[in-house]
């Protein structure tokens, strides 16, 4: 019952996570249709950035976050104009420009954080929330999923119901009629990708304190990004967040129960599923050729 | 059009001779860098053999994987012959691929090559979790080598020259292959779906056959592989070794026989020749990428054509 309840919560948090991975993905997949392959490696340098900032030069961690967020958006802006945009009529171009990213970000947390084993940050919020004498959630899982659904919520608000939103999701639909009314498409690609970059330097370094740094970390995030991708469904951000809560769960279950690698195993083989029966997703609309 | 025939005789002739002269005047670790590079050619020309469909998947290593793992149970836990369980091996994975086949063609393009990495990823947690054949995490260890006479083929120059016989007929086959009506269709298949269809070509017969054939090829790499190795782990065959794969072909040029080989060999000789920047060398890579495919969209092979253009424009003024 304990290890059950614990789950439960630990599910929920993962949830959050795992929806902020995604739908970064799937903004810069839906806009531009490129498969930014380096997106894991995004969360990885918002994660290395809290290690920097707030573990070795002592900044508050407030403020480390937001420096990780804005660089973190900073490295997407300029992959969208360098590397993005010449390659728009090339998907193939921009997915090898994507993994030579990936490379060049892995080598570089290589550089700044040495060798060594995998860096641990202390928590800085300190302090156990306790429900029940069985049931405990720290101060810092709380605040990361307190954050990781503000952010979904600004995220929302912003695509439904502000001009720039619209113009992010008319390009989603139709590129060619969305110039076509008007919109810039250059300024919205960059934008997408910016909003995606934010979100991923939100979640790495959310992520941070609870977690193992290493160079290597968005292999895993890249993986349950596509599965969360697939399962609600390409380009639809509300089916993102629905199965990225339903992914966490079977996750967190399977791990907690049986083990880490069936978990990644199930989730790989309910994607291959979820591609032959429906591959619009869960909450994908079927598109009209 | 002939010349040209005879320069690409000439040039593979040139290639072959020197292949077998080359060993014998190398360091060790270059001898093993000769090895893996001549397995890693015969990985990209069967992977190009799956992409003239126009289909690009991301099982590809995970095949060769399924190759290697066949060959060395094969050869260690049943006491078969290395010389049966290489063969074998091609045929388990292609029999993988056959049955893989069914999900797998039910989807296309993006939607396929997420699937293929799925089901590759997932074969691959199969051989991290059963411990029993497959080792786990750690893998096969003590893997016996092929015997042949007297000839140790521990040592790597007469492993080299296993491995260089049977590539060389190995690309022959799939030389052959792609010049013959099969090869066409699969061009077919790739460029005019509907009109290949509406003639009586059955697209999805062709993608699988496709498929298939690819996978028997780098089945037999994975077990070339495995014999010298003597030690197979699910971590050789990551996506992050596919991604290689996928650079060497893109960056060579998917549109020739050569360009994959070319891709291989000029990437693997300037990622060997950086060794010396250990850390760093996955960047070096990255730069090397991107630039490629900034600045020569058409890969490598597009190269001498265009020399040849310069040349041929230049005479005619």
């Amino acid at each position: 019952m304990e290890l059950f309840l614990q789950s439960v919560v630990n599910s929920f948090i993962q949830g959050g996570f795992f929806s902020l991975w995604a739908v970064g993905l799937v903004l810069v997949f839906g806009v531009m249709g490129v498969v930014n392959f380096a997106h894991g490696e995004l969360v990885m340098v918002g994660a290395y950035s809290i290690w920097v900032l707030h573990a070795q030069y002592g900044f508050p961690y407030i403020p480390a976050l937001c420096m990780a967020v804005l660089l973190v958006t900073t490295i997407g802006v300029l992959m969208e104009r360098f590397l993005f945009r010449p390659k728009r009529e090339d998907p193939l171009g921009g997915l090898i420009n994507s993994l030579g990213v990936l490379f060049i970000l892995q080598v570089a947390a290589h550089v700044v954080g040495g060798t060594g084993p995998a860096k641990q940050v202390a928590p800085p919020f300190s302090g156990t929330f306790v429900i029940e004498e069985f049931l405990r959630v720290p101060y810092q899982r709380l605040f990361a999923v307190a954050v990781s659904v503000a952010a979904l919520g600004l995220l929302w608000f912003f695509l439904t119901r502000t001009r720039l939103g619209w113009s992010l999701r008319a390009m989603a639909q139709d590129r060619e009629a969305a110039a076509l009314q008007g919109i810039n498409i250059n300024r919205t690609s960059m934008i997408a990708i910016g909003v995606s970059g934010a979100l991923a330097g939100l979640a790495g370094a959310l992520m941070a304190p609870m977690t193992s740094i290493h160079p290597h970390m968005g292999h895993n995030v890249i993986i349950t990004a596509f599965i969360v991708t697939i399962v609600g469904g390409i380009g639809s951000l509300s089916g993102a967040v629905l199965a990225a809560v339903l992914y966490a769960f079977l996750h967190t279950f399977v791990t907690a129960y049986i083990s880490g690698t069936v978990a990644t195993m199930s989730g790989l083989l309910i994607m291959v599923l979820v591609l032959i029966v429906k591959p619009t997703g869960i909450m994908g609309k079927r598109v009209s050729e | 059009m002939g010349a040209n025939k005879l320069t690409h005789v000439a040039g593979t002739a040139a290639l072959l001779i020197a292949l077998v002269i080359l060993p014998g005047h190398l360091k060790y670790h270059h001898q093993d860098f000769i090895i893996f590079l001549t397995i890693n050619v015969l990985v990209v020309v069967s992977y190009r053999l799956m992409t003239l469909t126009g289909e690009w998947s991301l099982i590809h290593i995970v095949m060769m994987g399924v190759g290697a793992y066949t060959s060395a149970l094969l050869s260690k836990n049943l006491g078969v012959s290395v010389w049966l369980s290489i063969p074998l091996a091609g045929v388990s994975a292609g029999a993988v691929a056959a049955l893989l086949s069914f999900p797998l063609f039910r989807m296309t393009q993006f939607y396929f090559l997420i699937g293929s990495f799925a089901v590759g990823e997932a074969i691959r947690l199969a051989w991290v979790y059963f411990v029993y054949p497959f080792g786990g995490s750690s893998g096969i260890n003590t893997i016996p080598s092929p015997e042949l006479f007297s000839i140790d083929f521990m040592e790597p120059i007469p492993y080299f020259y296993l491995v260089l016989a049977v590539v060389t007929l190995c690309l022959l086959i799939l030389h052959r292959i792609e010049k013959s009506r099969i090869g066409l269709t699969l061009h077919a298949v790739h460029w005019k779906s509907p009109l290949a269809e509406s003639v009586g070509v059955n697209a999805w017969k062709y993608r699988t056959l496709a498929f298939i054939i690819a996978s028997i090829f780098v089945g037999v790499a994975g077990a070339l592989k495995v014999h010298y190795l003597g030690n197979v782990t699910p971590h050789q065959f990551g996506v992050g070794t596919m991604v290689f794969v996928l650079i060497w072909v893109i960056v060579g040029g998917y549109n020739t026989f050569y360009g994959p080989i070319l891709g291989a060999i000029v990437l693997s000789i300037l990622d060997e020749a950086f060794r010396a920047f250990e850390a760093i060398r996955p960047a070096i890579y990255g730069v090397l990428l991107i630039a490629a495919i900034m600045f020569m969209p058409r890969g490598l092979e597009s190269v001498p054509g265009w020399f040849r253009e310069r040349l041929f424009r230049k005479t005619a003024k």
